[in-house]
């Protein structure tokens, strides 16, 4: 252990491997100061554990009715209790991470690299082609979610997919302005200069000297937007235009389960939480990635 | 002329803006540079000398408005430049800190232009290039914000000599450096021009330097070019121009204040 | 206030830096009293000047410690000064210039909009007014086109315009004490003199005191009353500034052989050779 730890913090990396691997550790000590990071890397962990797993550590495939099991209160044989077809809740929530999982994965592959794009692009080039990015970017933003939503599922039927691309198609909007500010910034420095100086063409400046100083802000923007994202995702579930039963999405549970809200709290109660917990622990995360980052504050 | 110029700048003009926010940065200014030698540009704050370095690397804004000729060995420079003709021509910005990037190790911040100028054996160019600034393997892998000023600005010398210019346009290169880095560096420039048969640009507000490091200078105030003039006419104190005497007066210290204003009695 | 009281007392500061490979030590055990006068801090890049001025303020970066025995300004004390306490001193009665003025100005704002802030929150005056001073305030610091300055942006502004934009904006509060690191480092030699003045009279008129941080020798020799030389993290030798040239510590002698001369001859200048026994 204590070679590696010094093979890691040797003063004078002998490879290139060494030295990523040196800035990744270096980064790690960083991030492993700031506890509330910790606890929130732990829970997105138990997230990606919990969809992994979901076979081993549930007992049913959580969307067969057990109707001789309805509405049991939580104890030893249901750890959540039981909903109003007798499933485990618990077994749910465990497969509904996958579908949590893939909502934030989909989102993520969409937002990031649209955004990103088109943020760079319109800061470092500037002109015309800002304005008109720019104006394009303002256009989606100021497209309410929820109706185009319902615009895509009218169009291409009620379904988590649907949801997901519709909430994509909203969310970049932000991340190309981000983009755009850092960009701005940027296209300025002496480094950017340089890098054009040598000769270097402008697609290799872009992707290899801009976008990774946005890529920073744009990561913790996005662990803080998670939280977002599964709200409305489950509120899409909640209104029926997402994911359909009897999928266990944790917004389609809760929205099924607020009729039983006084009697039976535990069938609305324990998606809530999950929701709860898992986006605290996204928000956690963003807040020490910024820290760690920003190359700024480690030096 | 007895010796070929490697770069002409006659008439040059730009301007920055336009309308009613239009500001003429360099007003109809002329030079030449002998190749093979080193040339001063001083001159009072703003008055022009990075941007005429960068309308020559051609690092302008492209709102910027250029008139006048600019000649690399005899060829007409224009501002789209090809990569072959950005080899020729390389610059050295005045502050180390903002010129390297800071997510880029040593390694990459070297290695990025000789890969994209298509040159061989790339890593032992790296290690080559370190060697000829005075740096041993050890800082191939650093990041910048690991090195102190004067090795920063080391490996700035380094990547510009890494393609194997004609000539390196230095933007006051050691202002922002301590006086026993300030030596090394000027120092290492004199031999790495010997060596490598460089021609330099020197912009410095600072005489002695010029003095030190060039053949021959120009001093520049408000955008003009105002005084063309061997380097001996300044070890000699024989400047023509009063401003450029005045800037020779104030080199000396405090006391010697320009408008004959008293320093503050103590 | 008594005009011979000691306006600051630095008393064995020390400033560490824990990094992931252990603690570094920036400044260790600097002493010095400053009265109402000018004192130059010289020494070679890493020596510490900038985190001894940074340390007063308490502006070290987040993994910065720093300790003294005594650290007093005006009779505050600035150890045990809360956090509010100090943010009112470093707004009002001590400012500082920091070392890079690219990075000290706000990048999407106006050079104007910035000075005219700062005459705001300082002077109390309406918009117009400030402006009006904002604009005379360039002018004063020699910039030859103030119109054009103000209404540019960071980025459009040379190398020496930006330092003098901070420090333009560093004397609206008309501090008593202003700490001011490497302020005219990219400034041609004239209009340092002229910038330099400017100061000076500033000083002069309120008593106040000034901490230079600067390389060039010859500038702090001449403008400064007192000047303390850094190496490593220490004070290796204080000197009366005309004396500067006399000086007897071999770091010194070698830091003013290390100059280029307008006289010179153009061979290859010494090299500090540094002693291991300068670290005593
Ligand atoms: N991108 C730009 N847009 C508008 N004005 C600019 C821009 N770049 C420079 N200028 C202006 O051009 C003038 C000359 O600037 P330049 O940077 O060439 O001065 P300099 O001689 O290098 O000064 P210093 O010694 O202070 O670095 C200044 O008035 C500056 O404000
Ligand atoms: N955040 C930090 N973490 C670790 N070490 C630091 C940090 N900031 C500064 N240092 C170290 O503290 C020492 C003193 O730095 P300082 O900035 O005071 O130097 P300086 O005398 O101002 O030099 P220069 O003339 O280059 O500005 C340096 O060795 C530097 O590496
Ligand atoms: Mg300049
Ligand atoms: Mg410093």
């Amino acid at each position: 252990m204590s070679a590696v730890r010094a093979w890691l913090l040797v003063d004078v990396p002998r490879s290139r491997w060494q030295a990523r691997c040196q800035r990744f550790f270096l980064g790690w000590l960083a991030f492993r100061q700031n506890a509330g990071a910790v606890a929130g890397l732990a829970i997105v962990a138990a997230l990606v554990a919990a969809a992994l797993l979901a076979p081993w550590i549930s007992g049913s495939t959580g969307v067969v009715p057990d109707l001789g099991n309805r509405l049991q209160p939580p104890g030893a044989a249901f750890w959540f209790g039981t909903d109003e077809l007798g499933r485990d809740i618990f077994d749910r929530i465990v497969w509904g991470s996958r579908i949590t999982l893939y909502i934030v994965g989909l989102v993520t592959v969409i937002v990031v690299p649209i955004g990103l794009a088109v943020g760079v692009v319109a800061g470092y080039v500037g002109g015309w082609l800002d304005s008109a990015l720019m104006r394009l970017t303002d256009i989606f933003l100021a497209f309410p979610r929820l109706i185009l939503a319902l615009a895509f599922v009218a169009a291409l039927g009620p379904g988590l997919e649907n949801a997901v691309l519709a909430i994509a198609l909203t969310a970049w909007s932000p991340y190309a302005r981000i983009a755009r500010a850092e960009a701005l910034t940027l296209r300025h420095s002496d480094f950017i200069l340089a890098a054009r100086s040598q000769g270097i063409p402008h697609h290799r400046v872009l992707a290899g000297h801009v976008a990774p100083m946005c890529m920073s802000s744009v990561i913790v923007r996005l662990t803080l937007d998670m939280a977002g994202i599964i709200l409305t995702a489950a509120g899409l579930g909640f209104l029926g235009l997402g994911a359909q039963p009897p999928t266990p999405e944790w917004g389609a549970m809760i929205a099924l389960g607020r009729d039983y809200l006084l009697d039976q709290w535990w069938v609305p109660a324990f998606p809530g939480l999950a929701i709860l917990v898992v986006s605290l622990g996204f928000n956690l995360l963003g807040d020490g990635l910024r820290d760690v980052l920003d190359p700024k504050s480690r030096s | 002329m007895s010796r070929a110029s490697a770069i002409e700048i006659a008439g040059l003009d730009v301007t920055f803006g336009r309308g009613r926010r239009a500001f003429r940065a360099v007003r109809d200014a002329s030079f030449s540079v002998t190749a093979g030698s080193s040339f001063g540009l001083v001159g009072e704050s703003g008055s022009g000398k990075t941007t005429v370095l960068r309308a020559l690397a051609g690092l302008l804004p492209p709102a910027a408005r250029i008139r006048g000729e600019m000649r690399l060995h005899g060829e007409p420079l224009r501002p789209a430049r090809s990569r072959p003709l950005r080899r020729r021509l390389q610059m050295v910005f005045q502050d180390p800190y903002g010129s390297l990037h800071p997510r880029h190790t040593v390694d990459r911040i070297l290695g990025e232009p000789a890969r994209v100028h298509g040159l061989d054996s790339i890593d032992r160019r790296i290690v080559d290039a370190l060697a000829d600034v005075g740096l041993d393997a050890s800082f191939r892998f650093r990041f910048p914000h690991q090195l102190s000023g004067g090795q920063r600005q080391r490996i700035a010398i380094a990547r510009a000599l890494i393609i194997e210019p004609a000539i390196v346009l230095l933007d006051e290169p050691t202002s922002a450096l301590d006086v026993s880095v300030q030596a090394e560096i000027l120092n290492l420039l004199q031999r790495l021009r010997r060596e490598h048969a460089l021609t330099f640009v020197l912009v410095s507000h600072d005489l002695a330097v010029v003095s030190h490091m060039c053949e021959a200078l120009a001093v520049m105030r408000a955008g003009e070019v105002i005084e063309n003039a061997g380097v001996e006419t300044l070890r000699a104190d024989a400047l023509r121009h009063e401003y450029s005497r005045e800037l020779l007066q104030a080199a000396q210290g405090y006391r010697t204040t320009p408008a004959g204003m008293p320093p503050a009695e103590r | 206030m008594k005009r011979r009281d000691p306006l600051l007392i630095v008393d064995g500061l020390r400033v560490t830096f824990d990094t992931p490979r252990g603690p570094v030590a920036a400044v260790r055990d600097v002493s010095f009293v400053l009265g109402r006068e000018k004192l130059g801090i010289v020494g070679e890049s890493g020596s510490g000047k900038s985190q001894t001025g940074r340390a007063l303020l308490g502006l070290l970066a987040r993994n910065g410690r720093m300790a003294a025995r005594q650290l007093a300004f005006d009779n505050v004390d600035l150890l045990r000064a809360g956090e509010g306490e100090r943010r009112a001193l470093r707004g009002g009665r001590i400012s500082m210039i920091l070392q890079d003025p690219k990075f000290s100005l706000n990048p999407v704002m106006t050079v104007g909009e910035q000075i005219v802030e700062a005459f705001r929150v300082h002077a109390n005056v309406s918009r117009r007014e400030a402006r009006l001073r904002a604009l005379a305030m360039l002018e004063a610091v020699h910039i030859r086109e103030p119109g054009h300055v103000f209404d540019a942006w960071p980025h459009e502004l040379s190398g020496g315009m930006g330092q003098r934009v901070m420090i333009a904006i560093m004397m609206v509060p008309e501090p008593d004490l202003l700490i001011a690191d490497e302020p005219t480092s990219a400034l041609d030699v004239t209009v340092r003199l002229q910038v330099l003045a400017l100061l000076d009279d500033m000083l002069a008129r309120r008593g106040a005191a000034l901490i230079f941080i600067s390389h060039d020798l010859n500038l702090v020799g001449s403008f400064c009353d007192r000047v303390l030389v850094m190496y490593a993290g220490r004070v290796v030798e204080t000197l009366r500034a005309d004396e500067l040239q006399s000086a007897r510590h071999p770091y010194t002698r070698g830091l003013l052989a290390c100059q280029p001369r307008v006289d010179g001859d153009g061979s290859d200048l010494p090299t500090l050779d540094r002693d291991p026994a300068w670290l005593r």
